[in-house]
């Protein structure tokens, strides 16, 4: 994985310079909240419920041992002994100190990480594929590229003040793992014809108030256009995207009122003029990062077989791994969705016990997923029962990716800010009640996505079921929706009709789970069938 | 009754307005009436408080209470980790809140 | 307001324009103007026909947040600007570097800067990532010679 040179190393030290310095002057009053508060989000650091959160940037998800290992200690260091895992393959601290922020990221910093610009109105972390660089199905590793716009994005001196937040995903298979067009610039790294490699670039997705599917303006950049394109995208956005309203103001909202084709006419108007500037990194750059994603030296005479004698852990395996483009090997999934368990979530000893476990097993590597689990890619099956040993031993052991117990919940109004209500006690109470009544372990793949608030962190509208929270008249209220998906078959998902209470909506997914279990036909996920018979049977159950 | 709530600069603690200082405790909260404006702007020019604001409260049998379940929980900890709030030993303490 | 001069915060060895910048509107019909200040809104653009006359444009910052100026001003040094490019208005001092990045050379800002603290934010970077209209080499390019 990628590794920094004295310059990335030099630019992360004087980030942690400036902003200790920047915490100094807020303490001494030389800057006023209202003009800290964009430099301390440009480094993660949030006010939230109970005390400031500082969201650490895990570069396309990917993580060492040491890396994870350095954030299980800071965890114990400077925070409560846990972590919170997010949608955007980044880790949250809950309960920091302002006048620790500096020493933290200086701790990053030794482990080669940072903060920066994981919030404020800037170009965010670039996510990608959790499982690249291992899955049989991608026609190139897509990090380089990710790697790539990571250091042109980081302290881009044009777009550090944009109308709203930008987020970006990377990713180099049919198969979308990234939740790719609903980001604000989603890539594929695509073949053409001739058999050249170039990016595909759709734009203008996001969830929010106004979900919206982003349209591709480009199906082939040359990849020595990449971050050219990439900045006539930005730059048309940063002088025409909406200011006068916070909750118009993202790309998707520009790409809509001008329409894709204008949109995309000023892009590449912007973009014959960028190219003259020569801004584009030498290839060799990208040859250069490339290195560093070489395959790790596998055991070509590794076995393909796997001994399923014990059923608990054959139900794991069939479960949580996924194909690996080399035989012998597998990705293995960590749920961090315990039965009852606050989605996301790992302890420090959690935390430190995956750093070792990616050491041993993994060549040294780990993932986070935006579904809010932890990915290990390259295991040998000869390893994998004493890896779900030690895993099953840890908590981390539930095999239920994918599943219904598999859900993404945000933070909501137990620890959120701009939350209408909690997320984490209904992902709870839906975990507990489809474990105790056994339906859980024949449904299949149900992807089950709860919101606290509009602003969709937890991804309601791509989920196959989605929770969006509400306040109504200061009391809690849930709203049902069926039929997103984040997958390559995109979809949004519709409202079922009026909301329910907090037990309510617990019993209202599970009379949408019957009727998917009484009208399913082979082989049907409940989304397939949702499709197929549409809200009707579901509004009739729920509403009668 | 109104009373104010923010966040401690440094620590980014959740406080209330006493009526002489910023406490932890909600119960400590102190009634406000008109005042409000002054004090907030007052605490926050003197970086005492951060991200200050007046909420609406009521008196009940078992002390302040916040008119907002959002307030509530900030007076408390996450209701979904008891051990970390500000009454672990209490088992009622998240369903009072909610 | 605070006189660049006085504040140091002037890049340029050349006399300053003493001029005073017109709008936009005004600058096309003037055609004696040098000076000209544009706002957030407008199109950059369309000072363009002008560069041979313009010794001074002013980019106005009515609030710190709109980075609408940052483009402006990147799009001027990019079409061959060389006069004196000025943010004014509400900048601070944890923008001045990306601005300077961008190609502005003075500084007027609604409140005095501290000096020491502007020093700091100038020196603060060893290097850039992204070429920009500053010049400066980046690390794409200091790496492979």
């Amino acid at each position: 994985m990628y590794q920094y040179d004295h310059y990335d190393q030099a630019m992360v030290d004087a980030r942690v310079a400036e902003f200790r310095d920047q915490c100094q002057r807020r303490l001494e009053g030389k800057l006023t909240e209202d003009q800290f508060k964009p430099l301390r989000l440009m480094n993660g650091l949030y006010l939230q419920l109970h005390a400031y959160m500082l969201r650490v940037a895990i570069p396309y998800g990917t993580l060492s041992g040491a890396q994870m290992r350095a954030l299980g200690n800071i965890a114990d260091k400077f925070d409560r002994k846990y972590g919170h895992f997010t949608t955007r393959q980044n880790i949250q601290y809950n309960w920091i100190k302002l006048e620790d922020a500096p020493d933290i990221l200086a701790d990053l910093a030794k482990v080669e990480m940072h903060a920066i610009q994981t919030s404020g109105n800037c170009i965010r972390n670039i996510s990608s594929d959790h499982f690249a660089g291992a899955a049989a199905d991608e026609i190139i590793d897509p990090r380089p590229y990710a790697e790539l716009l990571r250091q042109w994005s980081s302290f881009h001196p044009e777009f550090s003040y944009l109308p709203r937040k930008f987020k970006i995903a990377v990713i180099a298979s049919e198969t979308d793992r990234a939740a790719m067009r609903l980001h604000d610039i989603g890539i594929n790294i695509v073949r053409n014809d001739a058999g050249e490699l170039g990016a595909a670039f759709y734009v203008g997705g996001g969830m929010g108030r106004t979900p919206m599917i982003a349209p591709l303006i480009n199906g082939f950049v040359p990849l020595d256009q990449l971050i050219t394109y990439s900045e006539a995208c930005l730059r048309v956005y940063n002088r025409y995207g909406r200011r006068d309203n916070k909750y118009k103001a993202r790309v998707k909202i520009l790409v809509h009122e001008l329409g894709a084709e204008e949109y995309t006419r000023q892009v590449e108007e912007e973009f014959a003029l960028l190219i003259a500037q020569s801004i584009e990194p030498p290839f060799a750059e990208l040859e250069r990062i490339r290195t560093y994603f070489d395959e790790p030296a596998f055991d070509a005479d590794a076995s393909d077989e796997l001994d399923r004698t014990d059923p608990d852990f054959a139900v794991w395996s069939d479960r949580n791994t996924h194909p690996h483009k080399t035989p012998g090997y597998v990705s293995a999934v960590i749920s961090l969705k315990p039965v009852g368990g606050i989605p996301g979530d790992a302890t420090a000893d959690q935390m430190r016990l995956m750093a070792e476990l990616a050491e041993q097993y993994s060549f040294d590597e780990c993932r986070v997923t935006h579904t809010q689990n932890i990915v290990l890619p390259h295991v040998r099956k000869a390893d994998l029962f004493a890896l779900w040993q030690k895993l099953d031993a840890a908590g981390l052991g539930t095999p239920n990716l994918d599943q219904v117990g598999d859900i993404i919940a945000c933070p909501g109004l137990d620890y959120c800010s701009l939350a209408n209500a909690r997320s984490i006690p209904i992902a709870q109470q839906i975990s507990q009640r489809f474990h105790a009544n056994g339906k859980g372990e024949i449904l299949g793949e149900l992807k089950l996505k709860i919101s606290g608030c509009i602003n969709a962190c937890g991804h309601h509208h791509a989920g196959h079921i989605g929770i969006l929270g509400v306040d109504k008249k200061g009391v809690e209220n849930y709203q049902l929706s069926l039929g997103g998906s984040e997958a390559e078959d995109t979809s949004l998902g519709k409202i079922t009709g009026r909301g329910f209470d907090e037990a309510g909506i617990v019993d209202a997914v599970e009379t949408s789970v019957d009727v998917y279990l009484a009208q399913r036909q082979d082989g049907e996920r409940f989304l397939d069938t949702y499709r197929r018979i549409g809200m009707e049977p579901f509004k009739e159950a729920l509403y009668g | 009754m109104k009373i104010l709530t923010g966040n401690d600069l440094k620590t980014g603690a959740v406080t209330w307005w006493d009526g002489t200082g910023w406490s932890l405790h909600v119960a400590d909260a102190a009634d406000v009436g008109d005042d409000a404006d002054a004090i907030l702007a007052r605490e926050e020019a003197a970086r005492r408080v951060n991200a200050a604001y007046a909420i609406e409260a009521e008196l009940t049998a078992s002390g302040v209470r916040p008119a907002h379940i959002k307030d509530r929980i900030r007076g408390l900890g996450p209701t979904v980790r008891p051990d970390l709030t500000l009454k672990p030993e209490d088992p009622d303490a998240v369903r009072e809140v909610i | 307001m605070v006189d660049p001069a006085q504040n140091g915060l002037r890049f340029r060895t050349d006399a300053p324009v003493s001029d005073p910048a017109v709008t936009v509107e005004a600058f096309a019909e003037q055609t004696n103007a040098l000076a000209v200040r544009i706002e957030p809104g407008e199109d950059v653009r369309l000072l363009l026909p002008f560069l041979d006359r313009l010794r001074l444009v002013e980019v106005n910052f009515p609030s710190f947040g709109d980075g609408r100026g940052y483009s402006a001003a990147r799009i001027l040094r990019e079409a061959g600007y060389t006069g004196e490019l000025r943010a004014v208005g509400d900048v601070l001092v944890d923008q001045i570097a990306y601005m300077k990045r961008c190609g502005f050379d003075a500084f007027q800002p609604d409140e005095l800067l501290d000096r020491g603290d502007v020093e700091n934010a100038l020196s603060r970077w060893p290097d850039v990532y992204q070429p920009t209209a500053d010049g400066r080499v980046p690390i794409w390019n200091l790496r492979h010679g």
